[in-house]
């Protein structure tokens, strides 16, 4: 862009390292040399070290036979045959077990109690608010801490266990409970209650479609419970049921049988849940409200009741703005399970960066797995977000 | 209108009350404690139920805390003897010798005792600090962010690891532990992740597509694992990656850890408010002739900041909770001196981790909440600001 100055002035030249453009170029350049220079040093060094220390680098390891057990494993895992490997699989799967059944507990715990802080009833207000701020302001693991090693460990030993009603024992070793057998049958059971559901959201749909034509509502909730309880029920009078349960006998020194609910899982996932329902609350009730009040004021000046008006005015809308900080609390729930490694509870970053890290040496390697899987779990959840944002985000003129 | 042919007028009218009646209560029910209890707890059969329910919950939990914390409680005693059922046949609640006699590890670690006037000295320039910083109206606040920034620094770490020359034996790290440690790991947190959350906010929104690129994986990669794998990492990682006569300690390396990761969130909050700056000003700063640094020191940085004051102290309020992570890679920060200490035989008593968390929890909590009120507290000053 040049332009045309009169009585021959030039515009006054600029020395080559005042251009930005120059400067630019020349920052980008020492800023890569300065990290290419860590980066190699970094590396040469960590290669020297390993060297000196004879530790092997490479993924060799996955294959090599683990020789450790594992205290709680979904898929089948021994400790003379299975690999490193293996035991990676086992501890994702536990991790993505407590993981999936605290974001289930926290989402139902957080909605409850952040619905409570809005409360009219006084008392059930402040309640939630002491809840909140109360665990918010204590550390995640003081809390695991606690329940582990002040309530479950301090619970009665094997010989005095609590009896559950139906065959359970709770103890210091953890709880134990019927544990269900599939019979033959068991598939059909569970293929009739799959249909039975499915028919009961098609017939939701159906409803939704001819209330908004004509007016009249139909007892959604009625008949779709009784198409999903029925079949299954007539299955079951006449082909018998299909399970039965092993029942956990108690012995002298031990309990055998049953399904084994481990103490230190048990400790996590209340911690999770607890802790993370709290941040949940505060979020739930920030975008209640953010909906102004005029909406639920209009709802009830058309006769909803206060809970439709909740459930189908306020909540749609604040979903909107409930929604991101809801899933980074998801994803800070995945990321403190890895807190599991504090009480023992064998999850990915016990068993892969704990125990199989000590065994092989091999520092860069195991650290590497482990944050990788990580960071695709969190770039995955954040990608599935960002596209659902952008679906459910309002649509302004 | 004399007040004769008032009274006539009125009488006239015989039915209309000649003088305004006063205002009546109201209705007993409505008003009052009645009134307040019918509107706020039991308007609706719903809302009576979970009235009583939390009732229930609130008068089983609460007695059950104050007894455990104050009625039963054992107050004095030498040995675990004085806190246990069997010898002293009644209930048992906190076992507070336990935390009298400990309470020294609890707040120095294995400092060594000649030495621990240091970390009172410490302790009490970092609460000068503070108070210089966060109290509104003290004298010369000019001068406390440098103070806080260089000066307090520089003497702590000084004062703290020693220096021969001047007289103060070196103490070794290993040997700190308790409050000391969690308070300079969250110190070091604090003081180091602002500059370098800013940098990295300000690389983020960087024209230059080599400094974006590095700020924006930095971040997202930091924020994307967990700290304890960052820790993990900082703890076994880094000694390979440096050369072996710059092995850095334990804790050196943990600090190191927390204070990465720590601006890795902080960048994202100042970007937020970086994010909230008008345009105008920006091009208000470059029409007067101002550089890039010259524009965000004195123009953008200052309004950035002021607004996301509340979220910075709640990135902090986070930090301090994630110092006690330190635990995992086997630093003795005050959660981990209680862990050691609760299983010490003289004291095991079925009581005593329940009074070392309780111990534990009411730190954090006092510290936590009290800077959350602060953060609430700021954010109300500067929201009077933006009040017509």
């Amino acid at each position: 862009m040049s332009i045309d100055l009169p009585g021959g002035l030039a515009p006054a030249r600029v020395a080559f390292y005042n251009n930005p453009k120059v400067r630019s170029v020349a920052y980008q350049v020492a800023l890569f040399a300065i990290v290419a220079f860590l980066v190699y040093g970094a590396a040469t060094n960590a290669i020297d070290h390993l060297q000196r220390a004879h530790i092997a680098s490479g993924f060799g390891f996955w294959h090599n036979t683990a020789g450790f057990d594992i205290s709680q494993t979904l898929i089948e895992f021994s400790s003379q045959t299975s690999t490193y490997g293996r035991a990676f699989w086992v501890g994702l799967l536990n991790t993505l077990l407590v993981a999936g059944l605290g974001i289930v507990f926290a989402t139902v715990l957080g909605f409850t109690v952040g619905v409570a802080r809005l409360s009219k009833n006084w008392l059930v207000a402040k309640s939630a608010t002491g809840y909140v701020e109360t665990i918010r302001n204590i550390p995640l693991l003081l809390q695991l801490l606690f329940w582990y090693n002040a309530v479950l460990k301090a619970l009665p030993d094997l010989r005095e266990s609590y009896g559950i009603p139906g065959g359970g024992f709770l103890n210091n070793r953890g709880l134990v409970l019927p544990d269900p057998i599939a019979q033959a049958g068991a598939g059909t059971l569970g293929l009739i209650i799959l249909a039975g559901f499915i028919a009961a959201v098609i017939f939701r749909i159906w409803a939704g479609r001819r209330q908004e034509q004509t007016g009249e509502q139909a007892p959604v909730f009625k008949i779709g419970a009784a198409l999903v309880i029925v079949p299954a029920a007539i299955f079951v009078l006449v082909h018998g049921f299909p399970f039965t349960f092993d029942m956990p006998q108690r012995g002298r020194f031990n309990i055998t049988g049953g399904l084994e609910v481990l103490p230190e899982f048990a400790a996590l996932l209340f911690g999770l849940s607890i802790y993370t329902a709290a941040f949940i609350a505060e979020v739930v009730r920030a975008g209640i409200l953010a909906v102004s009040r005029g909406q639920s004021e209009a709802a009830y000046a058309l006769g909803l009741r206060p809970r439709t008006t909740l459930r189908l005015i306020v909540l749609p809308q604040a979903m909107r703005v409930i929604v991101p900080p809801l899933t980074s609390q998801y994803l800070n729930l995945i990321k403190n399970s890895s807190l599991a490694v504090a009480i023992g509870y064998p999850d990915l970053v016990q068993v892969f960066t704990g125990t199989v890290l000590n065994q092989t040496g091999q520092a860069v390697e195991v650290v590497a797995i482990t944050m990788a899987v990580y960071l695709t779990i969190s770039l995955t959840t954040s990608l599935l977000m960002n596209i659902y944002n952008s679906r459910i985000a309002l649509v302004e003129r | 209108m004399t007040m004769a042919e008032g009274d006539l007028a009125v009488t006239e009218i015989k039915f209309v009350s000649p003088a305004q009646i006063g205002a009546r209560p109201p209705p007993a029910a409505m008003s009052g404690a009645i009134g307040w209890l019918r509107a706020n707890l039991l308007s609706t059969p719903f809302n009576i139920t979970l009235t009583i329910l939390i009732a229930l919950l609130l008068a089983w939990v609460i007695p059950e805390l104050v007894k455990f914390l104050l009625i039963d409680a054992v107050w004095t005693g030498s040995d675990r003897d004085a806190c246990r059922e069997v010898v002293q046949h009644r209930e048992i609640g906190a076992c507070w010798p336990f935390v009298w006699e400990r309470w020294s590890y609890f707040v120095y670690g294995s400092y060594p005792i000649p030495q621990r006037w240091r970390v009172d000295v410490f302790f009490a320039m970092l609460a000068v600090g503070v108070v210089w910083l966060l109290w509104l109206e003290a004298p010369r606040r000019d001068l406390a962010t440098g103070y806080f920034f260089v000066v307090l620094p520089v003497c702590s770490f000084v004062l703290l690891t020693g220096w021969s020359a001047i007289g103060l034996p070196p103490v070794d790290t290993v040997l700190w532990g308790g409050v000391l440690v969690t308070i300079v790991v969250a110190s070091v947190g604090i003081v180091l992740s602002l500059p370098l959350g800013m940098l990295l906010a300000l690389g983020r929104r960087s024209h230059m597509p080599t400094v974006k690129f590095f700020s924006v994986t930095f971040i997202e990669f930091v924020r994307g694992v967990p700290l304890v794998t960052v820790l993990f990492m900082a703890s076994v990682m880094l000694p390979l990656f440096v050369p072996e006569n710059l092995e850095p300690d334990k804790l050196l390396r943990a600090l190191i850890g927390i204070a990465l990761f720590a601006s890795a969130y902080m960048a994202e909050v100042v970007r937020a408010g970086l994010q909230a700056i008008p345009k105008g000003q920006f091009e208000g700063a470059m029409a007067v002739g101002l550089g890039y640094w010259q524009m965000m020191r004195l123009i953008i940085l200052p309004q950035a900041i002021k607004i996301t004051i509340p979220n910075i102290v709640n990135t902090y309020i986070g930090l301090f909770k994630d110092t006690t992570l330190v635990f995992i890679v086997g630093i003795f920060d005050f959660l981990r001196t209680i862990e050691v200490a609760r299983i010490d035989p003289k004291w095991a008593t079925p009581v005593t981790s329940s009074t070392g968390y309780a111990v534990a929890a009411i730190f954090y909590l006092v510290f936590c909440y009290g800077m959350s009120r602060y953060a609430r507290a700021m954010e109300a000053r500067l929201a009077k600001g933006d009040r017509r």
